[in-house]
C-alpha cells in the first residue's frame, strides 16, 4: 500500500471550505498540547489572545495599526508571487519608502504649502518602494539575475542605509547624540482616527479593492495571470513578458513603500529604530494564506496582526516565555499552509490489488 | 478557500467588536476595584531575556529585590523580548490599562513610546532607564557606569603587554556606549599608555550569535583581551575559547564564564528600585533624573578573578576611593580626542550634560563613531 498525491483537475469546492477549517482546528489542537505541556490552560490562553487582539476597541485599534502595513505589503508581495517573481524584499522596500517619506517630511516641508507636505511624502514613499523593487526586477528581466537573492540582500542595504541616516547626517541635533531624526512637522503627520489607528487603513482597503478589480477585470491583470501561469503561452499570445513583470514588480514595491511611508508619518513621526520589525517578511505569509488574493489579504492581515498583538498576552497574562508567543504563531500557521496542499491535490491510497481510494 | 476565509474573518471581526463593547463596561468596574485593592502593581519591560546573564538579568535581580523587600505589598511582573521603537508603546499602554501602578522600561529605545503613554495615564508612575526625556509622572534612571568601566580598564591594561590592543564588542554608537568605551580606554591607558582599544559595532543589544561573531573577528585581528557593551556573555566565552582573558559587563560574568573574566563592571539596581517603588507607594514620588555612581553603589565592580594580582587590586581600590570621594572623576582634563585634539583642558571638568550627550572617542580608541 502506498500514498500518492494527485493534482486535482479542478479545485474541489468541498476542499475549499473544509481544508482551512480543519487545518485551523488541527493547529488549535496541536498548540493546545504544547500549552498543556507548559501547564497553561489552552482555552484560557486562546481566550486571552483573542481578547488581547479584538477584546476592546483600543486593543482592536492596535491590531489595526499592525494590520495596515501587513495589508499593503501582503498585497504587494502577492502581486509579485502571481508572476512567480519571488520578491522577498518587501521589508527593504518598506524601509526605503519610509526613508523617502522622511526626506520629504524633514527637508521639503519648509518649501511646500502645508497641505502638500503629506501627499508629497506619501508619493515619494510609493516611488521609493517601487524603485527599490525595480532593481531586482530590471536585473531579472534584463540579465536574468535571480530575484530572490537580490531582493533579499536589498533589505539589508535599505535597513543599513536608514540606520546610517538616523545615526549620521539626519540625526536630531537636539537629541544629545541619540539615534533618530527630528520629529516631523505636524503637516507631515498622517491623521489618526482612533488611538494609533490611522486613515492609512481606508487607503489600504480601497487599494485592496482596486487591486482586485485591476487583476480580474483589466487586460493588464489578465496578462499578469497568464505570465504567471504559463509564460510560454503568454509569449505566443503576444504578451510582452518583460514589460508585464517590470510594471507588476514596480507596483508591488510601491505598496510596500507606501506602508513604510505610513509607518513614519502616522506612527513614529520620525525615522528611528523600530521601522524594520519584520512586516515585509510576515507579508509573505499573509500573501500565501490569502492565496495571493488582494481582498483576502486585507482580512488575513487583520488575522495575522491579531496573532501578533494577541501573542503579547501569552506573556503578559499567562506568564509564558516570549518564545511561546512566536511558537504559537508558527503552530497556527503551519497547518493552514500545509492544508492548502489538499485544495490543489488529492491523496490517493493505492493498495496491493490496486483498488484506488481517494480521500 | 478565500471565500471561506473572508467569511470566517468577518465573523471574527464582528465578534471582536461585540466583545469590545461588553468588556469596556467590565473594565470600568475593575478599575474601581483595583483602586481599593492592596498590592502595588509594578511591571517591567525587558529588551532581552532575564536569562541573558547580562543587562536584563541585572534588571531582573532588581525586580526580585523589590519582591523580597516589599513582599505582599507589591505585585510585580515582566514582559521580555519587547522590540524598541513604536511597538513598545502598545505593551506599555496595555499594562497601564490593566491597572498597573508603576512601569519600568529598561532600554533606551522605549523612551518615546513611554513619553507618549505617560501623557495618557497621569496617575501611573513611569520609570525609564538610560534616556533623557521625563515628565511629571515619568522619571529617568541610570548609573555612572563609566566610573566602574574606568576601573575595569585599569585591570585590563595591566593584564596585557605594553602597547597591545584590546577588542571592544559594542552595541550602538550612542552616548551611553561611547562613555563606556572612552572611560575604559582612559583606564587602560593610565597603566598602559600605548595600548589601543579596537571597537566593533554589532547594531544590536541582544543577539548572542552576532556578539560572538564580532568577538571572534576582533580575536582574529590579534587583540589580547575582549570586553564588551552587550547583553550576553558570548564575547567572554569566545575569548575563553582562545585561552584569552576578558573583562565582563552588566553582571558578574566570572560566575557564568569562569576565572578568565578578570572583573566585571556591573549594575546593582535593587536599592534604587526599592526606594522609588516605596516613594510611589507612599505618595512621595517626584519626577527625577537619577544618575548614581560608585558612591551610591548602583554601579560597582564585581569580585576579581584569581588571575588579578594584589597590586592591581590595590591600585583599583585607591582609584575607587578617589572617585567616591569626589576628588577626581574620569572625564576630568587633560583629555585628548581620538585625533589628538584637546577635548577637556587641564584643570577643567566635563559637565554632566556633555557626558550624557557624548559623541566622541578619546585618544587610544581605534574605530569610528558611525556604523
Amino acid at each position: 500500500m502506498r500514498l500518492v498525491f494527485e493534482k486535482r483537475n479542478s479545485v474541489s469546492r468541498k476542499a475549499i471550505i473544509l481544508v482551512p477549517l480543519v487545518s485551523f482546528l488541527v493547529s488549535l489542537f496541536l498548540t493546545g498540547i504544547l500549552l498543556v505541556i507548559f501547564k497553561a490552560n489552552p482555552f484560557v490562553t486562546y481566550a486571552s489572545m483573542f481578547v488581547g487582539a479584538f477584546g476592546s476597541w483600543i486593543n482592536f485599534t492596535e491590531t489595526l495599526v499592525k494590520a495596515i502595513p501587513l495589508m499593503l505589503t501582503g498585497i504587494g508581495v502577492g502581486l509579485a508571487f502571481r508572476l512567480k517573481f519571488w520578491n522577498i524584499g518587501a521589508e527593504g522596500q518598506l524601509v526605503f519608502g519610509g526613508v523617502a517619506a522622511t526626506w520629504v517630511a524633514l527637508f521639503w516641508a519648509p518649501f511646500l504649502p502645508a497641505w502638500m507636505v503629506l501627499p508629497t511624502a506619501l508619493i515619494f514613499g510609493v516611488l521609493a518602494g517601487a524603485l527599490w523593487a525595480g532593481i531586482p526586477a530590471v536585473l531579472k528581466v534584463g540579465l536574468n539575475v535571480d530575484e530572490t537573492l537580490v531582493s533579499l540582500m536589498l533589505n539589508y542595504v535599505a535597513i543599513l542605509l536608514a540606520q546610517g541616516l538616523y545615526y549620521g547626517s539626519w540625526i536630531d541635533p537636539d537629541g544629545m547624540g541619540f539615534p533618530g531624526t527630528k520629529m516631523f512637522p505636524k503637516a507631515a503627520w498622517l491623521p489618526r482616527f482612533s488611538g494609533r489607528a490611522h486613515i492609512g487603513l481606508f487607503i489600504a482597503l480601497i487599494l485592496g479593492l482596486v487591486m482586485w478589480v485591476v487583476l480580474n477585470r483589466t487586460k493588464w491583470g489578465f496578462e499578469v495571470k497568464m505570465v504567471g501561469q504559463n509564460p510560454r503561452a503568454a509569449k505566443v499570445m503576444g504578451v510582452k513578458i518583460g514589460t508585464t513583470v517590470l510594471t507588476a514588480i514596480l507596483v508591488s514595491g510601491a505598496f510596500s513603500g507606501l506602508a513604510g511611508a505610513f509607518e513614519v508619518t502616522a506612527i513614529s513621526h520620525r525615522l528611528q529604530q523600530g521601522l524594520s520589525i519584520g512586516y515585509g517578511y510576515t507579508a509573505i505569509i499573509v500573501a500565501w494564506m490569502a492565496q495571493l488574493n488582494p481582498i483576502a489579504s486585507l482580512f488575513v492581515a487583520v488575522l495575522m496582526a491579531g496573532l501578533l498583538v494577541g501573542g503579547d498576552q501569552v506573556q503578559m497574562m499567562m506568564g509564558l516565555p516570549s518564545a511561546m508567543g512566536i511558537v504559537l504563531q508558527g503552530m497556527i500557521l503551519f497547518p493552514m499552509l500545509a492544508g492548502s496542499l489538499f485544495t490543489d491535490y488529492k491523496l490517493k491510497i493505492i493498495t496491493k490489488d490496486s483498488q484506488e481510494v481517494s480521500v | 478557500m478565500k471565500r471561506v476565509l473572508v467569511i470566517l474573518l468577518t465573523v471574527l471581526m464582528i465578534l471582536g467588536i461585540g466583545f469590545s463593547l461588553s468588556s469596556c463596561k467590565k473594565k470600568e468596574v475593575k478599575a474601581e476595584a483595583a483602586a481599593s485593592a492592596e498590592p502595588f502593581k509594578v511591571a517591567f519591560i525587558y529588551i532581552g531575556l532575564p536569562g541573558d546573564l547580562g543587562w536584563t538579568f541585572e534588571q531582573e535581580q532588581g525586580r526580585m529585590m523589590i519582591e523580597e523587600e516589599l513582599g505582599d505589598k507589591v505585585d510585580t511582573t515582566f514582559v521580555e523580548n519587547v522590540p524598541e521603537g513604536p511597538d513598545a508603546s502598545r505593551i506599555i499602554r496595555q499594562y497601564a490599562q490593566k491597572g498597573y501602578n508603576m512601569i519600568f522600561a529598561t532600554s533606551f529605545g522605549y523612551m518615546d513610546p513611554m513619553v507618549e503613554v505617560a501623557a495618557e495615564f497621569p496617575d501611573v508612575y513611569f520609570e525609564h532607564c538610560s534616556g533623557y526625556k521625563s515628565s511629571d509622572n515619568m522619571a529617568t534612571y541610570f548609573g555612572r557606569m563609566y566610573q566602574a568601566r574606568y576601573l575595569s580598564g585599569i585591570v585590563a591594561g595591566k593584564a596585557i603587554g605594553q602597547g597591545d590592543s584590546i577588542g571592544y564588542v559594542a552595541a550602538f554608537p550612542i552616548p551611553e556606549v561611547l562613555r563606556g568605551i572612552n572611560a575604559f580606554t582612559i583606564g587602560v591607558r593610565k597603566v598602559n599608555p600605548t595600548a589601543t582599544v579596537k571597537v566593533v559595532w554589532t547594531n544590536t543589544w541582544y543577539d548572542p550569535v552576532k556578539e560572538r561573531e564580532a568577538a571572534v573577528a576582533l580575536l582574529d585581528s590579534g587583540v589580547k583581551l575582549i570586553t564588551q557593551h552587550q547583553d550576553t556573555t558570548e564575547p567572554q566565552k569566545a575569548a575563553k575559547e582562545r585561552d584569552l582573558v576578558s573583562v565582563g559587563y552588566d553582571s558578574d560574568m566570572g560566575k557564568f564564564v569562569g576565572d578568565s573574566v578578570l572583573v566585571s563592571p556591573k549594575w546593582n539596581w535593587g536599592p534604587y528600585f526599592v526606594k522609588t517603588v516605596e516613594d510611589a507607594m507612599n505618595g512621595t514620588w517626584k519626577t527625577h533624573s537619577y544618575w548614581g555612581g560608585l558612591k551610591d553603589g548602583v554601579v560597582e565592580l564585581s569580585a576579581f578573578s584569581d588571575k588579578v594580582s594584589q597590586d592591581v587590586k590595590d591600585l583599583v581600590a585607591s582609584e575607587t576611593k578617589k572617585i567616591e570621594s569626589g576628588s577626581w572623576d574620569v572625564f576630568w582634563g587633560p583629555l585628548k580626542g581620538q585625533d589628538g585634539s584637546v577635548v577637556v583642558a587641564d584643570g577643567a571638568k566635563m559637565a554632566d550634560g556633555d557626558m550624557l550627550g557624548m559623541n566622541l572617542f578619546v585618544e587610544g580608541v581605534v574605530g569610528n563613531l558611525g556604523q
